[in-house]
């Protein structure tokens, strides 16, 4: 059995997600092949040499993969599918738009979010929000499957030494053109796989009251999350929301102010270790869920959290 | 400019669903179903664009069982002018077949855009889009938050994990919708009414020449470990002991 991964990475360096990646394809097999598609991705490719398990890194540099665009980037994964097993990408908005578009060119079904490997062909998924875990087996001769960060820890970049391939397969993307990008810059740990998680939700009010989340999280070292109802409401930008349609999320301590702990909500945090919720309101679900709850105005509580820390 | 808009009929977004004392599935006997959210919003843009006067027709597809016409009915309702069924059994249509299916009504109905949902919030898979714009050579726009229909291209604004990325699409081709497109507008009765004598015509994947499989077989459905309900503390001052104390989180 040999196994692709298709790398998110930034060409300076790869995204941790790949790296929970590698740590699911590790369960299959130690036959691991990653495919680098980038521009100037010579780093990317170089810390991919050296993650455990990887046997040969295929990097792939062209001005046309300066973008990640689902179109010829699909097209390319599909000229190399055959070589291998299983080929796998994280359950990131990358992962989520190439794969099934890899999926239908080779004519295969793709496993979505996989939480772990039971065997070859088994893996386990949460449908339903969370709320029920399906065992599923693949009959399909390629498994193409995208991986939940979360549930795999990630391997580490150092010990192997792969050897790096460089292809030449230049895929165009004919019908899509790269406009312009967004990209929210943060010096705070990355969300999907800080230590520490401060979400703040409705209950927060407004855009300059989400300040008192973000001292709060300056404080611990910690990421900063949202509800849907903080993001429509436009507190804070799209990237911040976890749950079942946003990120997932499973730090050592979460902290839910102003989230009353709908089920989408829930999806997105549950596998948490210690959840602690600040609501005003007695009756919130979110205390179901948490290991410490406070109750009481989190214009109070906050600000005595964050002088007290 | 025609749109076709695919809509899924799922479980009501605020039920938690049950699992089946044998582990089988999910039991859905007696649940409350409804439009899959994320469809509903396809709809409503769809509409949109229809009033703006980019698109000319909105046409809502949808395959499963007969009861998969309420969710066409009230797709017809929000204001899409004509549905199509595809009727299926009762057992769930793998994301590759149902990607096959509407590429069949792609070749047939020749719009110059394609609408689905960025994910089913019964299945949680996020494929269709995907894989149907692969299986037609289209280009994809997925978790669309903001859309301009302009000079034969979609230039679609897309939630991605690092934060807004826009892309310009050659029509025609496929959009998958995210939250953040619209808020759908609530149907009144009277377009309730109305809905009930558009067209909904019934097909099926022989009369389409899809042969359904599906190569992913569910073994099983478990209960996911469920969080228990802690300690409610009463100050700050516990709360912090019980932080440092107990969990040595901090
Ligand atoms: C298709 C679909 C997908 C969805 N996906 C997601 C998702 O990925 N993530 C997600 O989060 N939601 C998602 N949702 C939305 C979800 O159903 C809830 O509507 C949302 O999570 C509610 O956000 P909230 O808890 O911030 O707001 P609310 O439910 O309004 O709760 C606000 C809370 O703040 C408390 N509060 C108010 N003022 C204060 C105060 N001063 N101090 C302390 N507490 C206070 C209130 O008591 C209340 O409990 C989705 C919904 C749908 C239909
Ligand atoms: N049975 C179905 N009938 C019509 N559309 C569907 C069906 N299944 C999936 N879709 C479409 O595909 C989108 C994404 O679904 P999924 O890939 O299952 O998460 C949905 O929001 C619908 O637009």
């Amino acid at each position: 059995m040999r196994i692709l991964v298709i790398a998110e990475h930034e060409n300076s360096q790869l995204k941790s997600a790949t790296l929970n990646t590698l740590s699911a394809a590790r369960h299959l097999s130690d036959d691991i092949h990653v495919l680098v598609a980038g521009h100037n991705a010579e780093a990317a490719a170089t810390q991919a040499v050296t993650c455990s398990g990887v046997v040969k890194v295929l990097l792939m540099d062209d001005a046309v993969y300066q973008q990640v665009m689902a179109e010829n980037l699909a097209k390319l994964v599909q000229k190399l599918a055959g070589s291998y097993s299983h080929i796998l990408a994280p359950a990131t908005t990358f992962g989520k738009d190439l794969m099934p578009r890899v999926a239908a060119l080779i004519g295969v079904e793709q496993i979505s979010d996989i939480i772990s490997v039971e065997s070859p062909d088994t893996f386990k998924r949460p449908i339903y929000a969370g709320n029920a875990i399906a065992t599923v087996q693949s009959m399909d001769s390629i498994k193409l499957l995208t991986v939940r960060g979360t549930a795999f820890e990630a391997v580490l970049s150092e010990g192997g030494d792969a050897d790096v391939e460089n292809l030449d397969v230049v895929c165009h993307a004919e019908k899509t053109r790269f406009v312009s990008a967004e990209v929210v810059k943060s010096d705070r740990p990355e969300l999907t796989s800080a230590d520490v998680v401060v979400s703040g939700g409705r209950g927060v009010g407004s855009e300059e009251n989400f300040q008192v989340i973000y001292d709060l999280a300056d404080k611990l070292g910690a990421a900063v999350g949202a509800s849907r109802a903080a993001v429509d409401a436009g507190y804070v930008p799209n990237d911040m929301q976890v749950g079942q349609t946003g990120k997932v999320v499973a730090p050592q301590l979460y902290i839910a102010v102003g989230i009353s702990g709908a089920i989408q909500h829930l999806a997105g945090m549950k596998e948490s270790k210690i959840v602690v919720a600040i609501n005003k309101d007695t009756e919130a679900p979110i205390f179901q869920a948490a290991d410490y709850g406070l109750v009481g105005d989190m214009f109070e509580v906050v600000p005595e959290l964050i002088s007290k820390l | 400019m025609k749109i076709l808009v695919a809509v899924k009929r799922v479980i009501d977004y605020g039920v938690k669903v049950r699992i089946k004392a044998d582990q089988s599935d999910v039991d859905l006997t007696n649940t409350k179903m409804a439009i899959n959210p994320f469809c509903e919003i396809a709809v409503e843009e769809a509409i949109r664009l229809k009033e703006k006067g980019t698109a000319t027709e909105v046409v809502v597809v949808s395959i499963g069982p007969k009861s998969v016409q309420e969710q066409i009915r009230s797709s017809l309702a929000l204001g899409a002018d004509r549905g199509i069924w595809i009727e299926t059994g009762d057992e769930p249509v793998s994301a590759l077949s149902v990607a096959r299916l509407l590429a069949k009504v792609v070749e047939d109905e020749q719009p110059g855009l394609v609408m689905l949902g960025k994910q089913s919030i019964d299945s949680d898979n996020n494929q269709t889009g995907q894989m149907l714009a692969a299986l037609l050579d289209y280009p994809q726009g997925t978790f669309v938050s903001k859309l301009v229909v302009e000079d034969g291209e979609a230039i679609v604004t897309r939630e991605i994990d690092g934060g807004l990325e826009t892309l310009a699409l050659r029509l025609p081709a496929v959009v998958t919708t995210d939250l953040r497109l619209n808020e759908p507008r609530y149907t009144k009765l009277p377009d309730i009414m109305k809905a009930k004598r558009k067209t909904l015509v019934g097909t099926s994947p022989t009369e389409l020449g899809v042969e359904l499989n599906n190569s992913v077989v569910l073994l099983k459905v478990e209960q996911p470990v469920e969080r228990s309900a802690g300690v409610i503390v009463d100050s700050v001052d516990a709360l912090l002991d019980k932080l440092k104390n107990q969990t040595g989180v901090l």
